[in-house]
């Protein structure tokens, strides 16, 4: 802890630096995995295979995978940071396609069926009913990013990973890997519990409530 | 009020090794309710989602007053048609208000004519506007559900709307009411509906017309009253039942059995009853009271009378063969 306190700066650089790698992997990652599920989605047959083939990808070590990636993009976050895209888009096309799947074909036919056409059923309809679960899979991709962005200090990458891997290199600085394992667990749990916030507020029960709320405000029940 | 008029329309699936419709020609008169019966899988949901093109036929056409629907934009032609389904498909995320204002939006309406559209029917469809406007659909019974699917339906004024078994998984009490309700709003909003079901009670109590489907083709395709009294073929005549005489008379509706009035015909002296009350009701009345004839009357209008002759006739069993 000690060390956090003396040197702040140095800490939230870092975790800043962590922060920027994960936020833009997961960036990235979100935009490859969007159209990818909708995809996916139409083309159901081939799912099986699809999310088998991500699996994969899944199971290889981050470290084995961020090597192989070095000789190709060098030793700098670029490697880390594409490693970072392909861990995430597992988590997070199971996610969006779980949520797309959730809604009830009853709904997506009536949609089309008053005259929607495809870019409305999606904008209007698939999206809103399929965040919560979406919002999700964002979520528990940055955790698993934030995690394996540690890694990325190794690599040149820089980030909080860089506090563990000097901790252990220079003897006897405990202190470092105390303050990097504290900082990388803290926000991995801000990023989790933010996340849960918005999740919730999209959920559709969650509108209701507030609706009620709103409601009873406004004419309270007589007792 | 919409024509439609089918012409040789067939649909084979890719998967199927029966043609799902097989070469089906009829036309359903502007204006009329026409009812789509028949067991499951014999081909009545292809054919009603034909017309609004969520499936094509692979044979044939359909014409929408006098135009090929194929002609037609898919959006477009849907804005302009309604559509009811079993499951509702109420949108979750949005509230009675909006689901209803669906089509109108997509038309482009301006905002205040969508709210009074959206007032005007939660009334029509018996649901106070000030209190069902901001609920959302998890709020509702299933009647109460099925009841704005209908709204819904109707939001974009189409002149023709398309209902897909839309009280098939409402319970009977509730089903009964909306049946009622939907021919009371028939009567008031005139559209041309074209009505699946697999009820035959549904069938003979909605319909103007029947189209009795098995297996993709058409078996027969005449009134309520026809169909009872003259069944096409044995098929026909065991899905309706035509052996059992006092269920036939609670199916048949008067408008479909009574006679012209008499020239001298003193309406007051006879008691009435209206031309949607069922012939089981009508020969009730005749033998409660010892009235040899009854008024027949549609909103206060005298259209007819009925006779025990009229029902006698009515319940002549129809040649099987």
């Amino acid at each position: 802890m000690s060390y956090i306190f003396s040197h702040p700066g140095i800490v939230l650089d870092l975790a800043l630096e962590h922060l920027w790698m994960t936020g833009f992997a997961l960036l990235i990652s979100i935009a490859i995995a969007l159209p990818l599920s909708l995809l996916v989605f139409r083309y159901e047959r081939f799912s099986a295979l699809f999310l088998g083939a991500l699996g994969i990808f899944y199971t290889i070590p981050s470290i084995a995978f961020i090597i192989l990636l070095v000789p190709v993009l060098g030793l700098n976050a670029r490697s880390v940071i594409v490693a970072l895209v392909v861990y995430t888009q597992v988590v997070l096309v199971r996610n969006f396609l779980a949520g797309l799947q959730g809604i009830s074909p009853a709904i997506l036919e009536a949609a089309r069926g008053m005259g929607m056409n495809g870019w409305q059923v999606w904008w209007r309809v698939q999206l809103p009913l399929a965040l919560p679960v979406m919002i999700a899979g964002v979520r528990i991709a940055m955790v698993v990013a934030v995690a394996i962005a540690t890694v990325g200090a190794k690599f040149g990458a820089g980030g909080l990973g860089r506090l563990l891997f000097d901790g252990i290199s220079q003897p006897g600085r405990y202190d470092k890997i105390w303050a990097g394992a504290i900082v990388v667990s803290l926000l991995a749990m801000l990023l989790n519990r933010g996340l849960q916030a918005v999740e919730q507020t999209f959920e559709p029960e969650a509108r209701i409530r507030r609706m009620e709320r709103r409601r009873e405000a406004a004419c309270p029940p007589t007792v | 009020m919409s024509s439609i008029r089918f012409e040789h329309v067939s649909k084979q699936f890719p998967e199927a090794s029966m043609a799902a419709v097989d070469d089906c020609t009829f036309e359903v008169a502007s204006g009329s309710f026409v009812v789509l019966l028949g067991p499951s899988g014999c081909g009545k949901t292809t054919l009603l989602k034909m017309v609004n093109r969520l499936y094509e036929p692979t044979s044939g056409s359909i014409w929408l007053d006098g135009t090929n629907v194929r002609d037609l934009e898919a959006t477009e032609l849907r804005r302009q048609v309604g559509y009811v389904i079993q499951q509702v498909g109420l949108f979750p995320h949005m509230t009675v208000a909006q689901n209803i204002a669906i089509v109108p939006e997509l038309l482009g309406w301006p905002e205040a004519r969508r709210i009074e559209r959206v007032r005007e029917l939660l009334t029509l469809v018996d649901l106070p506007p000030d209190e069902y406007c901001s609920r959302y659909p998890s709020q509702l019974s299933g009647g109460q559900q099925q009841r704005v699917g209908v709204a819904r339906a109707l939001a974009g004024e189409p002149k023709l709307v398309l209902m897909d078994e839309p009280f098939g998984a409402i319970d009977a009490i509730t089903r009964s009411a909306l049946q009622r309700e939907l021919l009371h709003l028939q009567r008031k909003v005139k559209k041309t509906i074209l009505f699946v079901t697999h009820d035959v009670e549904e069938a003979l109590l909605l319909a103007d017309k029947i189209v009795v489907m098995r297996q993709g083709h058409i078996v027969q395709y005449d009134t309520p009253f026809a169909i009872l009294t003259n069944p096409a073929d044995t098929f026909v005549y065991d899905l309706i039942g035509a052996d059992d005489v006092v269920r036939q008379l609670s199916l048949v509706r008067a408008r479909y059995a009574m006679l012209d009035v008499p020239a001298d015909w003193d309406a007051g002296s006879v008691p009435t009853i209206s031309a949607d009350d069922d012939l089981r009701h009508a020969l009730s009345t005749l033998l409660r009271t010892g009235a040899s004839a009854l008024t027949v009357l549609d909103q206060n209008d005298v259209v007819g009378i009925v006779t025990l002759d009229a029902i006698r006739l009515s319940t002549q069993e129809g040649d099987p063969s």
